[in-house]
């Protein structure tokens, strides 16, 4: 064992044996279109898990019902203990404790940076002002983006609302956190600088689910990779394996796909 | 830049020659625009001297009919005549002052509104000052007691009745129009279609119906010995007829706000309604204020509609001027003139402070 895969694996905690989401076979249809087929996932506290696949696949979908953000058809979906149906009390809980970061941003434009922090903690844990200002700036601060904190939105460049937007999130102090492509509509000199603040928050044990094709932070960070094809889960495997050695054809020529360049 | 450097060098020099320099740039520059100028010049030079000379060099003031029939130009005399039957209607004689003092509160707590919203220090003064403004004009306009004797609201009438109708229809029909927006796109079916008729049928009809129902109708349907007060009815029609077509400038305004902006405050666990009011709201009325004061100026023109039911609002005033005394009939130009420049102030206020109200937030997000 080399130096260097110990610092990794010293930085990367294993994630606990304890159970956060339980998606069971569940299926979901857009009318008569089935977009997910039997999902079953379990994802552990403080596990890394990275998606991949073709566009239409249903991986953005998948993660969409996990806050409810979609609804489902079939089958079950636990998260933290708490069922996720079509109970109110029940998605808001859920929604309190899981974050999701989003490919075009969705940052409020008519709030300032730090307006857009505080929002949730405010209105939703019913946080005073001030406590929850100088939560913002510390999450401001970790994002690396302090400074822009009394700007508008459309002011700052991708990467920065990119940062903003995961230190929304974060004001929220959630438990999971789900990122939908969240370096798809970066210019590719900004994808570093987010990329960057998603290694650092996995590092720190976070649970996240990432559908994404950064297929070097899948293999730095992922505890699993899993690839989905036509709204099923056709492979999930531990990087190392699925990069070295993919079982489906269908991930092989993919992966043969997006590596080739 | 390469556009920059063709641009002329900035004139110097003095006044006219600057002022030459702008009319050669911009009134004469070639043969059309030329032509343009000396054709409106002319235009004008036709139209506005003999309007001069009617409207002022050969008018009067004086408030006699024997002065108004000596003059060539217009008779100012009958407004000045019967200006307080045009502002105050049939409102008693002696007590007239409570209206205007009704009427100078509404304004002003009006322009308090307007003007000090941009304010944190007066904005938390608002709703008070509605809360304590409205019952003292109810006050002053009805009486009955502290002194002041009673007045039935059918004596009301001339721009004390027109601007409350206007200020409260507006000060109801924006909630109630925002509701039935997002009635509109409501996921539950039957508010959804509630919603969706009311707007519809609402809109398909004209305001003079939706008045006569409100007034000859409605009171068919209630139990004998209940009725409904004719201006509250009136207040009513209006109030539901604007509603109607605000509901569908605010769904405009809902429609244009991206999907992902609803998806972001779902994610932060924000509950339906304080999503709409922190995120959604914000941005979509921004984005409609000019359809809105659009809706508001013709609603207040709209007001004048209330005659046809035997209300006397600013318009139906002038017109019982210039039936009060034959002699006076053939003065409507001048009775109709003065309507409408008081009009045309009110109105002309709204579309300034609707476009000062978009510079003002335009600033706040280019800060």
């Amino acid at each position: 064992m080399t130096i260097a895969t110990e610092t990794k694996n010293d930085a990367l905690r294993p994630p606990s044996s304890e159970d956060v989401i339980t998606v069971s076979k569940m299926n979901k249809w857009y009318g008569n279109f089935h977009v997910l087929k039997d999902i079953d996932l379990t994802v552990r506290k403080g596990e890394r898990i990275v998606i991949c696949g073709p566009s239409g696949s249903g991986k953005s979908t998948l993660i969409r019902t996990l806050n409810r953000l979609e609804v489902y058809q079939q089958g079950e979906i636990t998260v933290n203990g708490i069922h996720l149906g079509d109970d109110v009390k029940n998605i808001e809980a859920v929604r309190r404790d899981v974050c999701m970061v989003f490919q075009h941003f969705n940052l409020f434009p008519h709030m300032t940076v730090l307006e857009n922090l505080t929002l949730a903690p405010i209105w939703v844990r019913k946080m005073p002002k001030k406590e929850a200002n100088d939560l913002a700036m510390h999450y401001l601060e970790r994002v690396r983006i302090a400074e822009q904190a009394h700007k508008f939105p459309g002011q700052l460049s991708g990467g920065q609302q990119q940062r903003v937007a995961i230190a929304r999130s974060l004001c929220m102090q959630p438990k999971i956190m789900l990122f939908d492509e969240p370096t798809s509509a970066l210019d590719p000199e900004m994808v570093k600088e987010v990329l960057d603040v998603m290694v650092e928050l996995a590092k720190e044990g976070m649970t996240m689910l990432c559908v994404t094709h950064e297929m070097g932070f899948a293999k730095e960070v992922a505890d699993r990779v899993i690839f989905m094809d036509a709204g099923q889960i056709i492979e999930m495997a531990e990087p190392q394996a699925f990069f070295d050695n993919p079982q489906n054809e269908r991930t092989k020529l993919f992966l043969s796909q997006i590596l080739s360049h | 830049m390469s556009e920059n450097a063709k641009l002329p060098p900035l004139p110097t020099g003095t006044v006219t020659g600057r002022a030459v320099t702008w009319a050669k740039k911009n009134l004469f520059d070639g043969w059309f625009n030329t032509l343009l100028t000396i054709g409106s010049i002319a235009f004008l030079a036709w139209l506005i001297p003999p309007i001069i000379e009617w409207a002022i060099i050969n008018a009067t003031l004086e408030p006699s009919i024997e002065a108004c029939s000596e003059v060539t130009g217009a008779c100012w005399g009958f407004v000045n005549a019967n200006l307080r039957l045009i502002l105050f209607g049939t409102y008693p004689y002696d007590e007239q002052w409570r209206p205007l003092l009704a009427m100078i509160i509404l304004i002003g707590i009006i322009c308090a509104s307007l003007g000090g919203v941009k304010y944190p220090s007066v904005r938390k003064w608002i709703i008070p000052m509605w809360v304590i403004g409205v019952p003292v004009i109810a006050f002053l306009m009805w009486g009955g007691f502290l002194g002041l004797t009673y007045v039935q609201n059918s004596y009301w009438g001339g721009l004390p009745l027109t601007l409350i109708l206007s200020s409260i229809g507006i000060v109801f029909a924006f909630p109630f129009g925002l509701l039935l927006a997002l009635g509109r796109q409501s996921n539950m079916p039957a508010l959804k279609t509630l919603s969706v008729v009311y707007i519809e049928v609402i809109r398909g009809v004209p305001l003079i119906t939706v008045l006569f129902m409100a007034s000859v109708m409605f009171p068919l349907f209630l139990p004998d010995g209940v009725t409904i007060d004719k201006l509250l009815r009136a207040q009513i029609g209006i109030i539901m007829f604007t509603a109607a077509y605000l509901a569908e400038v605010f769904r405009g305004g809902l429609q244009a706000v991206p999907r992902g902006q609803f998806e972001a405050g779902e994610s932060l666990a924000l509950p339906y309604w304080k999503s709409m009011r922190l995120i959604i709201l914000p941005q979509a009325l921004r984005l409609v204020i000019p359809p809105t004061v659009n809706s508001f100026i013709s609603m207040f023109k709209d007001t004048t509609l209330v005659v046809i039911i035997g209300l006397f609002d600013f318009l139906g005033t002038v017109k019982l001027a210039l039936r009060s005394d034959p002699a006076w009939t053939k003065y409507y130009v001048e009775g109709y003139a003065f309507a409408a420049a008081i009009f045309f102030l009110i109105c002309f206020s709204m579309a300034k402070y609707s476009a000062y109200l978009e510079k003002e937030l335009r600033k706040g997000e280019r800060r």
